[in-house]
């Protein structure tokens, strides 16, 4: 009786076992796709092993697309263009692509299986957020209280960025810091100069990243950033920019017109910069620089006070005292802001009153 | 029946059987085995048309698969009493197996078809054609005209019940019989329109 009970366990058992050994098997053969190349907008080729989701396949190499769902096919986050092996869309994906979208070969990357090679188009952005490994070649002093940091890539060497948009600071350990904590600063270097990235940074009173900065940070020590990230940037259409600025704000704006220079761009422009002190002025000679290369650029510094002794020829009050006398129908531009929240209030406030549409007053504020 | 009938009386017995399990012996409305999926994908007729053909190939190709597992393996290590066991573990191997073999060669497919495959592994109605074979004796090619048959009269119930649900959606339904409760009294009603080909033909 026992043992007729232990032999029919052993064969169901069997059984059991020969039906998953199967099923492995079986797994291994149809689940192997192989090494598959993913050629990513022409630029870069990944080798990745099949078999996974495109989404995951990419997060592996370090390639980050939105993804709230984690990859199951609810939120349609990860859209990006599969140009070629990505098969026909799924029943899955139907729901979150219209038909523009799917006639230009979007997909939802996490219902897309890397079976086979692969061309996929990731909009440039999304591409480009990554890690960079840095070190730092030069510390300029640009006032009293605002440096203008220089890093060389190393790994990656490259950057594309479009000018306007922020790179996150990795604070590390130090003296009174206990953990690693990122600090958001605008781009303020040519964008054409792939290999390096400038930061203008002002010192914040027991800022945990700018005491680092000023205090710590040497010529030569290593530095991790990651992005670019931000939707701060140029339209491409012909109105006449006004940008206007405060402090470090002077960074997006400073990138804007070294593409501008780069690119030939003959839009108007006039730049407003407001300094509460004579001291507190930043980069006038690069500015007067920019006004005899770029076809269409005027600078328009103002200092709120002068300290008794100084001179100051140019335009004296804030810079919205600035802005009112001197920009005259402003009703077709765009305006373009950087700087303090206060600053930037009144000044929304003011172009307003000038006639700039809300929808063409552009702004990144320093928070 | 035994198994020493000539090659043509079984061809028509898989016929005869073919036939009375798609209306006289249909699985889901005159025995109602499967209705959990039967209720909930009869929504739309799209999804119903989707898990039904899942259905129909699960099942065929299971009583196959079963028959010989019972006939060849069970019976002769007298084991029939783990058939229940058994049954289940490969169905659900196959299920596993076949929605790879999909997933390899038709994603299109492996989408439209591929999400009901784990949910026909738990399916009552297909292990219960795979007992019906066993428990009325049928033959290898009976068999398989069982499954078949079966699969068929499932697929029918599930289009009929979505066809009409379909039609319903804009109607106005007493709140209390809203959904899965009208789906029953539906479903009742098609059960007795079946019953209706009962003695059409004799097993």
């Amino acid at each position: 009786m026992i043992i007729t009970l232990i032999i029919s366990v052993l064969i169901v058992s069997a059984i059991g076992a020969a039906l998953a050994f199967v099923l492995v098997l079986s797994e291994k053969k149809f689940n192997d796709y192989g090494q598959c190349k993913i050629n990513i907008n022409e630029e870069k080729e990944l080798i990745v092993t099949g078999g996974k989701n495109l989404l995951s396949a990419l997060g592996e190499e370090k390639i980050f697309i939105p993804s709230a769902c984690g990859g199951r096919g609810t939120c349609g986050l990860c859209k990006l263009k599969v140009l070629e092996g990505g098969g026909s869309v799924l029943p899955t994906e139907e729901p979150f692509l219209d038909k523009a979208e799917i006639a230009s070969n979007m997909r939802l990357s996490c219902q897309v299986k890397v079976r086979n090679d692969l061309k996929i188009f990731i909009p440039p952005e999304l591409f480009a957020i990554r890690e960079y490994n840095c070190k730092c070649v030069e510390i300029t002093d640009l006032t009293y209280d605002i440096k203008q940091f220089r890093f060389e890539l190393v790994d990656p060497s490259n950057i594309n960025f479009i000018p306007g948009q922020f790179m996150q600071f990795l604070t590390p350990v130090y003296d009174t810091n206990t953990e690693e904590t990122y600090r958001a600063y605008s781009i303020s270097s040519d964008p054409a100069d792939k290999n390096h990235i400038e930061l203008i940074i002002r010192l914040v009173p027991n800022g945990i990243c700018t005491t680092y900065c000023f205090k710590y940070l040497k010529i030569g020590d290593p530095v991790r950033l990651n992005g670019p990230y931000g939707l701060f940037r140029l339209t491409d259409t012909d109105a006449p920019i006004v940008f206007i600025a405060g402090g470090s704000g002077m960074a997006p704006i400073k990138c804007m017109l070294h593409h501008m220079k780069n690119t030939n761009n003959k839009r108007k422009a006039t730049y407003y910069f407001g300094a509460n002190k004579l001291k507190d002025l930043c980069c006038v000679d690069l500015m007067h620089q920019f006004e005899k290369e770029l076809a269409n650029f005027r600078f328009v510094p103002s200092v709120a006070a002068t300290e008794p002794g100084e001179t100051w020829a140019g335009v004296k009050g804030l810079v919205t005292n600035a802005i009112n006398d001197d920009l005259q129908d402003a009703s077709n531009s765009e305006a373009y802001l950087c700087g303090s929240p206060g600053m930037i209030d009144a000044v929304i406030k003011l172009l307003r009153q000038k006639g700039i549409d809300e929808k063409n007053i552009f702004y990144d504020k320093f928070e | 029946m035994n198994p020493e009938q000539s090659f043509n009386v079984q061809i028509w017995q898989a016929f005869i059987v073919f036939f009375s399990a798609i209306f006289t012996q249909n699985i889901l409305l005159i025995y109602f085995l499967g209705l959990c999926s039967f209720v909930g994908v009869s929504k739309q007729l799209k999804t119903a048309v989707g898990l039904g053909m899942a259905v129909i190939f699960v099942m065929t190709s299971t009583c196959a698969i079963n028959w010989f597992v019972y006939h060849y393996v069970l019976v002769p290590l007298h084991l029939e009493f783990y058939r229940f066991i058994i049954f289940i573990i490969i169905i659900a191997a196959f299920v596993q197996f076949i929605e790879m073999v999909i997933d390899r060669y038709s994603p299109v497919l492996y989408h439209n078809l591929g999400i009901f495959l784990p949910l026909i592994t738990v399916n009552c109605a297909i292990l219960g054609a795979v007992l019906f074979m066993v428990i009325r004796e049928y033959t290898f090619i009976v068999s398989v005209g069982f499954g078949l048959g079966s699969g068929i009269g499932w697929f029918l119930a599930i289009m009929a019940m979505a066809g009409i649900r379909e039609r319903l959606a804009n109607d106005r339904i007493p709140r209390g019989l809203q959904g899965p409760g009208i789906t029953l009294v539906i479903a009742g009603l098609m059960a007795l329109a079946f019953i209706g080909f009962t003695g059409v033909l004799q097993q």
